[in-house]
């Protein structure tokens, strides 16, 4: 059993202020740690591998510091650490990273063995898109299990996972077809603390480092800036509301009435907004 | 010469950082308050190989090095001194057992102190000998097979919940060179354990006399050879010293950091108390303390590593100077707090508590001074 984990090194984003005049995210002496949904990813991988046997390899694309990132990966666990590091890759928004992401993967499966699940966190703390992880699993073709909450079963030899996958209003209990994708969700585990062993492995271990061209990457204007359609126009600090929000007491009015009368004071603040949705309702 | 820590021992120093900070610190002040000995999280620690720190991998062992020690046991101590002293006592007489026991009993009895299933207490001091410890008087008389011992070991940390006792005892004439030591189980038949004393500090671990009353030890049961107690009792204790040392310098960083990071917070006469240049100058002195001494013990533990000649001054030096020093820093960090550093709840005094009594143990501050003292001028 292989298992590919995709982490990514950011900022600890709970220490991250904004600047309060140029509205720029100030980083300096920030910490980076671990993106906390790929933790979750990581330890569900272990768990799996030490359930059914195999190699657990970690996979980021960053630049060289993101080292540092692979290598706690190491002391959790992790059998092998893969750093994409390339200037090519600088300024990828998520259509760039998954794809070179999906490269890697696949070459991955050329060098080392052919992964059975890729796993991400469900997304990170400083993009906050969750693109990348399904991302990867169109371009590598995977069936795609995004927000698991449990992986329920594996069978190797019928080739099958079962998972819970939490959704609006319930839980999904999907049964798929392995190799496939996993976006895991947060709070679903713990990260494993590494032994001694663990840290001095980590601190012996070499770590692979792929450029563009080792990771068989042919069309590099699919990565970095060059293959990233999207454009930050602006970024800012939101401006708190005047308005407070309210506790209603509902012992003694009905919610009916309670939720017309709210509509009515958002009318009295917005009188456009009651027009843009009665001629709305019209049409 | 560069002073930096290796890949290695920065990994190391993490993980154990890391522990300190999730299982020891959220906890030190509920157990110091409820005198409660962390049994569970000291085996989490085992489960991670801090219980056999220098004890060799064919066993289970970690294989590090007293320098490596010294870091493990200082980043721990961030999170509690009193536990990191004790994880220090359990690797001494692991690492006793490790360096001078048969194959046999390594085999026999190093796994179960791994794990930490089974704690160690080290039982040198008597009531009548500390500073002299060649003068101790439990005695060890041979008979058949095994020995039996009568006597009294004082202040023994770990005594009544430790299940292994490492016993130094009188097999022949007066002095150093008539002591054995011996491995005492838990339930050997006249081993008995004095009330838990009350102490100033260390309060997250007790503190016994142990009785022995016609304890009979098979022989397969000494370490060493008759005679070589002493020798092995002071050869346990040059490592013992660094890592209690090394607990000086954990707690003291911790307490040098509240104080930081409160000065930083408390107004006084209209500004943080930080500002005032008074209070800047005692922390860049606490600041420079610190760093003397952690480089100046990591030299002590590395002439130990390297078998240096004057290793037993150095680590002397380093014990003296590094309990001392950071015991004045936990001390002005106290200070620094105001009122506030004298309450519980803000964890200063806990680690002045429990680091003052570092520099009484493991051989007092005034032997250090006597040890070294007699490598530079000779004995007389």
């Amino acid at each position: 059993m292989h298992i590919v984990v995709c982490i990514k090194q950011v900022p600890d984003s709970a220490q991250i202020r904004v600047h309060p005049v140029t509205n720029t995210i100030m980083r300096q002496g920030v910490p980076t740690i671990i993106n906390p949904y790929d933790l979750f990813a990581l330890e569900e991988a272990l768990k799996v591998r030490d359930h059914h046997g195999g190699e657990v390899t970690v996979l980021t694309m960053g630049p060289p510091m993101a080292e540092e990132a692979l290598r706690k990966a190491l002391t959790y666990g992790a059998d092998r650490a893969i750093l994409l590091t390339d200037r090519h890759f600088a300024g990828s928004d998520t259509l760039a990273t998954s794809f070179a992401l999906s490269q890697a993967i696949s070459q991955i499966g050329n060098s080392f063995d052919t992964p059975d699940i890729v796993f991400t966190g469900k997304q990170t703390i400083d993009g906050d898109t969750a693109q990348v992880g399904p991302g990867i699993a169109k371009r590598l073709n995977l069936v795609q299990l995004t927000y698991v909450a449990k992986i329920t079963s594996i069978d190797l030899s019928a080739r099958a996972i079962t998972v819970e996958r939490r959704s609006e209003g319930g839980t999904h209990v999907l049964k798929s077809e392995l190799p496939c994708l996993i976006t895991m969700l947060e709070g679903t585990t713990v990260i494993r603390r590494g032994s001694l062993d663990d840290a001095l492995r980590a601190a012996r271990s070499e770590i692979v480092k792929w450029n563009a061209a080792e990771a068989g990457i042919e069309d590099i204007t699919k990565c970095g800036l060059r293959g990233s359609p999207t454009v930050v126009k602006r970024v800012f600090a939101p401006t708190p509301r005047e308005q407070k929000a309210v506790q209603i007491d509902t012992t003694e009015k009905r919610v009916h009435d309670i939720a017309n009368e709210l509509v009515a004071s958002i009318f009295t603040h917005q009188p456009a907004l009651q027009h843009e949705l009665s001629s709305a309702g019209s049409a | 010469m560069d002073f930096r820590l290796s890949e290695e021992q920065e990994a190391i120093r993490q993980m154990a950082l890391d522990f300190a900070r999730d299982e020891l610190a959220p906890h030190a002040i509920d157990w110091d308050q409820q005198k409660h000995f962390p049994v569970d999280t000291l085996r989490g620690a085992a489960a991670l190989g801090m219980a056999g720190i220098y004890v060799r991998d064919d066993v289970g062992g970690t294989g590090l090095t007293r320098l490596d020690a010294a870091i493990i046991i200082e980043a721990l101590a961030t999170g509690c001194p009193a536990v990191a002293s004790f994880v220090s006592i359990h690797n001494m007489c692991a690492g006793m057992i490790d360096r001078y026991g048969t194959d046999e009993q390594r085999q026999r009895l190093l796994p179960k102190l791994l794990t930490m299933e089974v704690l160690a207490s080290y039982c040198l001091t008597e009531p009548g000998s500390g500073s002299d410890a060649a003068a101790l008087k439990t005695k060890a008389v041979k008979d058949g097979d095994s020995y039996v011992l009568t006597g009294q070991k004082q202040f023994i940390s770990g005594a009544g919940e430790s299940g292994l006792y490492v016993i130094m005892a009188r097999t022949g004439e007066e002095g150093p060179k008539g002591i054995s030591t011996f491995v005492i189980e838990k339930d050997a038949p006249g081993l008995t354990f004095g009330a838990n004393e009350k102490k100033m500090g260390w309060h997250v671990q007790p503190t016994r006399a142990v009785m022995l009353d016609g304890v009979r030890v098979p022989a397969e049961n000494r370490l060493g050879a008759e005679g070589d107690g002493f020798k092995i009792a002071m050869g346990g204790l040059d490592g013992g010293r660094l890592n209690i040392a090394a607990a000086s310098l954990g707690g003291a960083q911790t307490a040098f950091e509240k104080a930081l990071a409160y000065v930083q917070e408390r107004r006084a006469f209209g500004k943080a108390i930080g500002e005032f240049q008074a209070l800047q100058f005692r922390l860049a002195d606490m600041a420079t303390d610190l760093e003397i001494a952690r480089t100046f013990l990591w030299r002590a533990a590395s002439a130990l590593d390297a078998g240096d000649a004057e290793a037993t001054k150095l680590c002397a030096m380093a014990k003296r100077f590094v309990t001392d020093r950071c015991f004045a820093v936990a001390n002005d960090a106290l200070q620094l707090h105001g009122g506030y550093g004298y309450l519980a709840d803000y964890g200063v005094e806990k680690i002045v508590r429990d680091l003052r009594v570092h520099q009484i143990l493991e051989g007092t501050n005034e032997i250090m001074r006597l040890i070294v003292a007699r490598s530079i001028i000779g004995r007389k």
